[in-house]
């Protein structure tokens, strides 16, 4: 299908992306790779008069590091990340995961930013970057507000951005040096219809693990029963709790029913990666 | 209220330099088949799901069912009537060697992929060839005689 005709506008900086905003009377939608965006004004499921595009402001893609973080340019691509030297030796899941987006010309086209902000819920990078504490970094003008990746997903196509507001950055604190992550998910389409986040941070007193579920429910979950649980197990007995405080947590989940399958059937895809990843973390060994 | 009508693009497709206008929600695939008579990029899923509508933009595979004209601005376009010079090019001729086609749908997506990946890294492994095309659906050939083509290449 077409979309419905609409205006385009093309500003080579932040303060016109806004200008132009403001001057477009409620009815415009920023826009970055439109792998997203795009289909949904085809399928005439969204309508906007006009399309602010970003990919000609400078600066907002591309990699960076800065004072113990990662700080990746909303406009980067999928591709750029899969790829991109400070992402591999920082956040290997992550450029791993970022390899595995949908199909080489979506990764190419389609942003980092652009997926956050269009919130698909069987998107593949949310519940990472919310294991990692990530947070994304909104501007409206001379507004500036940061917000971590797990309060940014409110629901389904739904987030804490207003229409105004431009992410321009994720910032993802550097691991510490002993800290691993894995990314587990299964897809028998373009999207994962499960995935699990999983960080493993031994030399870290207290809160060692980080758990987080992806593409189930209608946002991504963090899994805290399940973390206090392996916390206080303690290294060693790990695999003592292990399958039934999984077994807990996904019976928890509030999983939903759709075309990427049953909530039942995600529900025990959640527990066995649940497993996979911790029992990865703990020994450092993949059994995939 | 502010307007902004059709939009004047130059970019260079297949090799030649091209300056145009288009409306702002025109799509690539349709420019390209409709103004400038290209028919082997192909619309199929409409989706970004199948790869039979791909074409090189600065030498890397994007959909162009879901691209917008507007976007090429600037760029350079290689569709398939722009891989062969006087001969097929290594890529078609493998193809046809190998029988790498049926009824021949998928077959212009599947050159440029393959194009584009062989520019990038002339030495993939059969992992990497097949993790490329996973994004190129072909329903007649099977992809065996399709990953022989690629692997004659390597």
């Amino acid at each position: 299908m077409l979309p419905h005709p609409f205006s385009y506008h093309r500003p080579d900086s932040l303060n016109k992306a806004f200008d132009l905003f403001d001057r477009c009377d409620d009815d415009a939608a920023f826009y970055a790779g439109g792998t997203e965006l795009l289909l949904a004004l085809k399928a005439r499921v969204l309508r906007y008069g006009h399309l602010i595009d970003l990919k000609r402001i400078p600066g907002l893609s591309g990699v960076r590091e800065e004072d113990g973080f990662v700080v990746i340019g909303a406009l980067s691509s999928h591709h750029l990340l899969s790829t991109d030297p400070i992402i591999r030796r920082n956040m290997p899941a992550y450029a791993m995961l970022s390899d595995n987006v949908a199909n080489i010309r979506v990764r190419i086209a389609g942003t980092i930013g652009g997926n956050l902000c269009f919130a698909e819920p069987h998107a593949d990078p949310p519940a990472l970057l919310a294991a990692m504490s990530a947070t994304v970094v909104l501007r409206s003008g001379e507004a500036y507000r940061e917000v971590e990746v797990g309060d940014f997903i409110e629901s389904e196509f739904a987030t804490v951005r207003t229409e105004r507001e431009i992410m321009t950055e994720i910032r993802v604190p550097r691991p510490p040096a002993d800290a691993r992550f894995v990314f587990k998910s299964f897809s028998h389409l373009e999207r994962p219809s499960v995935s699990i986040a999983a960080g493993y941070c031994p030399s870290r007193h207290g809160q060692r693990f980080r758990l987080w579920a992806g593409a189930i429910a209608e946002r991504p979950m963090r899994l805290s029963e399940l973390e206090r649980a392996l916390d206080e197990a303690g290294p060693d007995a790990v695999e003592d709790v292990l399958v039934a405080a999984a077994s807990r947590a996904a019976e928890e989940l509030p999983a939903l029913s759709d075309l990427h399958g049953g909530a039942d059937y995600k529900r025990a895809l959640a527990q066995t990666f649940i497993c996979r990843a911790v029992r990865e973390l703990v020994t450092g060994e993949s059994h995939d | 209220m502010i307007e902004a009508g059709a939009i004047p693009i130059t970019f260079v497709l297949n090799g030649r330099e091209h300056q145009l206008d288009v409306a702002p929600c025109d799509l690539l695939i349709d420019v390209l088949r409709d103004r400038l008579n290209l028919k082997g990029t192909k619309r199929s899923c409409d989706v970004e799901v199948c790869g039979a509508c791909t074409v090189l933009r600065d030498g890397m595979p994007i959909s162009s069912c879901t691209t917008l004209a507007a976007d090429v601005d600037g760029k350079s376009v290689l569709t398939i009537e722009g891989v062969a010079g006087a001969q097929l090019s290594a890529v078609q001729q493998a193809f046809v060697s190998h029988g790498a086609l049926q009824c021949g749908f998928c077959t212009p997506g599947m050159v440029l992929a393959v194009t584009s990946l062989l520019n990038e890294d002339p030495h993939p492994s059969e992992q990497k060839i097949r993790h490329y095309l996973r994004g190129n659906i072909c329903r007649c050939t099977g992809y065996v005689k399709i990953l022989d083509a690629v692997k004659s290449l390597v």
